[in-house]
């Protein structure tokens, strides 16, 4: 069974169609692709399959549950989670809070426990701290846990982003333009961070990509999205040479 | 009878909301803050009003035109003074340093008036009709007042849609630094604004202490933060918004006032306030933003 | 012993000052060396304290504006004063004074909660302007509430004394705009300061536990919070609640220390609220310590002022318009740190001086 399985997913704006009959078929472990020119509609795609946008028409099976029109933050309980092509880290807290905050739903203490400091306050935080820390060093940013997220540099702010999500446990990652604004050695670097993270988390990843030497380099497939409408997918090297995806990324 | 005399009461205290509304919702939509001490530029205005009138005999129209230019001087003075360095602030930095103008302008009038409560001339000396047989008394006061805001209300969208000075609020209302680069001197519109505000708040004070002629140095408060009601009430940012917000308002509390309680009036006011905005979180004419991921 | 992070520090420091000031404050009352006027006050600055503790823990950590806080104070104050004066010949006053206590809190958190409900559903200016509305029905409802007490029970009216229709024994408890006159007055200054300590060590417990990083987390980022799988509703209530339930505890206080209770305007209405949120800026939006640090001179500052009579409040506006353009403008700022003149930058070269000696 596939690990993400899209059905003739469609949302509409008003009357503007944005996505139209888009067909997504993801199998465990893979490393996938979704590109295509500005405003096709590949951050809506993710948005509906995160739950941000209810879809007009279609359905998302994880795993074989259906999490369709689910809420944003049970579909990451699914195991689905996101970085965002805009940075949203949580500014004004620390690394390590940010990636504590993802590890919120593996650790578990009630509110009166935090309040009141009782000993399951105190072992828990050791652990989320531990597993905090453990998360961050893959992304050699352990040294940095105590900086506030805002005052980290833009790279690294990516790469906490992604930690951020992992540190959910999620079956599927998904990347929004994770080298938008890198240069080609942080591009390189972030190329071995992603080879990385598929190795230590086991986690299957969908990105959006516009730098085609990192597209080409690291997805094994690829879905190309024109006008809201799927226009070619399948292995990359295929989907690259297909004259339909030439013409829509360098015009007649 | 009885309910038409009280909606024709209704509609003349709406029509200081929304003249008062008016002053907030502009402000509010130009330099996105919440102007606290807008009320006290009303209870200035009457005094102003009172003073020319009571202590020099002057005639009301006259009074009220010293009151207008006045208080327009006052308001631009308040945002060159305290709000303008505030510009880059945050919201809430404005909001306290408007809180302090208030108690300002409160604590000033009381030097200055003291506080014992002065008994107001009405500025209209029209004392109005009858209507059948006597049973529907319709006051000069709550003509003039409907009246002048309507014409006002009217002109003033007229204004903001047809003229330069207009069309440059609306601009910086919708984006302060595009309009900046479109050549737009955002200060000299922000400072507009007040300005068309705090005269405004001249005629509303007149008008308000027509027919409430008890005028004390705290007179503007509850009105100001009833108007300010009116204008989220009616979708803050939109001028007819200010005028239905403050119709609407004024109605409703003359009405409770009538037929339910009148000390639970303002309750009740309020009350209509959460569940309009909890159907339409915006107000009546308000727009929806939606974040952009 | 392991290092104490830095807000565990400042908790402590603050503690200590706080109890230094308790401990000089009931010196000079004891001796006789505190005018009868700041006597008066202490009891009232601990409990505006802890409004604006709760106040802050909704500006600054849920990241709402709140206007209608002082309702949940007068939540607070009413029903542990009706609960006081009911039990007054029944309970003994120590257990009776814990109840109304724990009384006055449960509401003010159950108001908190309910108006939460619908309120968290808007947000920026329009949440603020709701609270605002509900504050002002509180103060307003209270006006016209008649509660009385008789050989037949509790009585009750939104019209006038009369409308109770009391046996010749009974006893009005709640006498509408006269509100409740005679609450026994149990409210020490050593009370108040137990209770605004308790108050600063919640709130740093909570801003630093879990679920208080998830709600820093909604503040600072609402959608990234929600695909990291945090329940959005759920923790904006908690935190909406704990914040009401602390206004609710200075209510408390406040209601224990004066012998006729009123909701009026000044002292439960949006005048309040606004007073309130004044300290809690001044005072550091998010820092606590500050809010009651803010609200210790703000309160003592118009007092101290008043050997110039009418022309104290004046000076008092003056003062807090310039004490934001001085922190907040941003061409002030600019030359505040070119010239060396931040508070970080003054307190940095204190610093140094004491490490030089």
């Amino acid at each position: 069974m596939a690990l993400l399985e899209v059905t003739n997913l469609g949302i509409s704006f008003g009357g503007l169609r944005a996505v139209d009959e888009f067909n997504l078929t993801i199998e465990k472990g893979e490393l996938y692709g979704l590109i295509g020119p500005n405003g096709a509609g590949k951050t809506t795609v993710f948005n509906m399959l995160t739950g941000i946008y209810k879809p007009t028409d279609g359905k998302i099976f994880l795993d074989g549950n259906n999490i369709t029109g689910k809420r944003t933050a049970d579909i990451n309980k699914a195991g689905v989670a996101r970085t965002f092509q805009n940075i949203r880290l949580f500014g004004d807290q620390s690394v390590l809070d940010n990636v504590k905050i993802g590890l919120h739903n593996r650790f578990e203490y009630g509110t009166f426990t935090g309040v009141f400091r009782l000993p399951k306050y105190f072992s828990t935080e050791k652990e989320m701290d531990k597993k905090a820390l453990e998360i961050l060093s893959v992304f050699g940013l352990d040294k940095e846990a105590d900086v506030l997220a805002s005052n980290l540099p833009y790279g690294k702010q990516r790469q906490l982003e992604i930690a951020r999500a992992l540190a959910t446990n999620p079956k599927l990652l998904l990347l929004d333009e994770p080298a938008a604004g890198m240069n080609p050695n942080e591009t390189k670097d972030l190329m071995d961070t992603i080879a990385l993270i598929r190795k230590e988390f086991g986690v299957t990843i969908l990105l959006i990509e516009h730098d085609m030497k990192l597209v080409s380099g690291i997805c094994e497939k690829l879905t190309v999205l024109n006008f809201g409408r799927v226009l070619a997918s399948g292995e990359t090297t295929a989907v690259l040479n297909n004259p339909e995806v030439i013409k829509a990324y360098l015009g007649e | 009878m009885g309910f038409l005399t009280y909606l024709i009461n209704g509609l003349s205290l709406g029509s200081v909301y929304a003249l008062i509304a008016l002053g907030y919702t502009m402000v509010y939509g130009i330099a996105k803050m919440l102007n606290f001490a807008h009320g006290d530029v009303i209870m200035l205005g009457a005094y102003l009003v009172f003073m020319c009138m009571s202590n020099s005999g002057l005639p009301a129209v006259v009074s009220i035109v010293i009151a207008i230019v006045c208080c327009t001087a006052i308001g631009i003075i308040i945002e060159k003074i305290a709000y303008k360095p505030l510009r880059r602030a945050t919201n809430l930095a404005v909001l306290i340093t408007a809180i302090g103008v208030s108690y300002f302008l409160q604590n000033m009038a009381l030097l200055i008036f003291g506080s014992n409560p002065v008994s107001f001339t009405s500025v209209v000396k029209w004392t109005g009709f009858s209507l059948a047989g006597g049973q529907l008394k319709i006051t000069g006061n709550a003509v003039v007042t409907i009246i002048t805001c309507f014409i006002i209300m009217f002109a003033l969208m007229w204004f903001v849609k047809n003229t330069k000075p207009g069309q440059a609020m609306r601009a910086v209302s919708e984006d302060k630094d595009a309009a900046t680069l479109m050549g737009i001197n955002v200060n000299a519109t922000i400072s507009l604004t007040f300005a068309i505000g705090s005269g405004l708040a001249a005629i509303a004070g007149a008008l308000l202490c027509s027919s409430y002629p008890s005028l004390n140095p705290y007179t503007g408060s509850m009105p100001g933060i009833k108007a300010f009601t009116a204008a989220v009430f009616g979708g803050i940012g939109s001028i007819p918004g200010a005028l239905i917000g403050g119709l609407l308002l004024g109605v409703i509390e003359i009405l409770a006032k009538a037929y339910i309680s009148s000390q639970l009036a303002d309750a009740i006011v309020f009350a209509v306030l959460i569940i309009v905005l909890l159907v339409k979180p915006t107000g009546i004419l308000g727009k929806q933003i939606k974040e952009k991921v | 012993m392991k290092k104490l992070d830095k807000s565990t520090r400042k908790l402590i420091s603050s503690i200590a000052v706080i109890v230094v000031l308790y401990l000089v404050m009931s010196g000079m009352q004891a001796t006789g060396n505190l005018s009868s006027l700041m006597s008066g006050l202490l009891v009232p600055v601990c409990a505006y304290s802890l409004v604006a503790i709760g106040l802050n823990l909704c500006v600054g950590y849920l990241g709402e504006l709140s206007l209608g806080h002082a309702g949940f104070m007068c939540v607070g104050a009413f029903t542990s004063a009706f609960f006081s004066k009911m039990y007054q010949d029944v309970i003994p006053d120590v257990p009776r004074f814990i109840l109304a206590l724990l009384i006055g809190t449960f509401f003010a958190a159950l108001f908190g909660f309910l108006i939460a409900i619908p309120v968290l559903r808007l947000s920026g200016d329009y949440l603020a302007i709701v609270t605002l509305a509900f504050g002002e029905i509180i103060k307003n409802v209270i006006n016209v509430l008649y509660v009385g007490k008789d050989a037949a029970g509790l009585h009750l009216s939104l019209k006038d004394m009369m409308d109770l229709g009391l046996d010749l024994d009974g006893v009005v408890l709640i006498n509408g705009a006269q509100g409740i006159t005679g609450t026994p007055r149990q409210s020490t200054f050593t009370i108040a300061v137990v209770l605004l300590i308790v108050a600063l060590i919640i709130t740093h417990n909570f801003v630093n536990s879990r679920t208080g990083r998830a709600v820093k987390a909604i503040r600072d980022n609402q959608i990234a919070a929600e695909t990291v799988g945090l329940p959005i509703t759920k923790y904006k209530l908690t935190a909406f609640t704990i914040s009401a339930a602390i206004a609710g505890v200075g209510g408390v206080l406040y209601a224990h220390n004066i012998n006729s209770l009123t909701a009026t305007t000044n002292n439960f209405g949006y005048n309040m609220s606004i007073m309130i949120l004044v300290y809690v800026v001044l005072g550091g939006i998010g820092n606590f310590s500050g809010s009651v640090i803010a609200t210790v001179v703000l309160t003592m500052l118009p007092e101290m002022l008043r050997g110039l009579s009418t022309y104290r409040m004046l000076i008092y506006s003056i003062v807090l318009i310039g004490l934001m353009l001085f922190n907040w403008a941003p061409g002030i700022l600019k030359f505040r740190e070119e010239h060396g003149l931040t508070t970080k930058q003054i307190v940095d070269k204190f610093k140094k001086k004491k490490e030089v000696q």
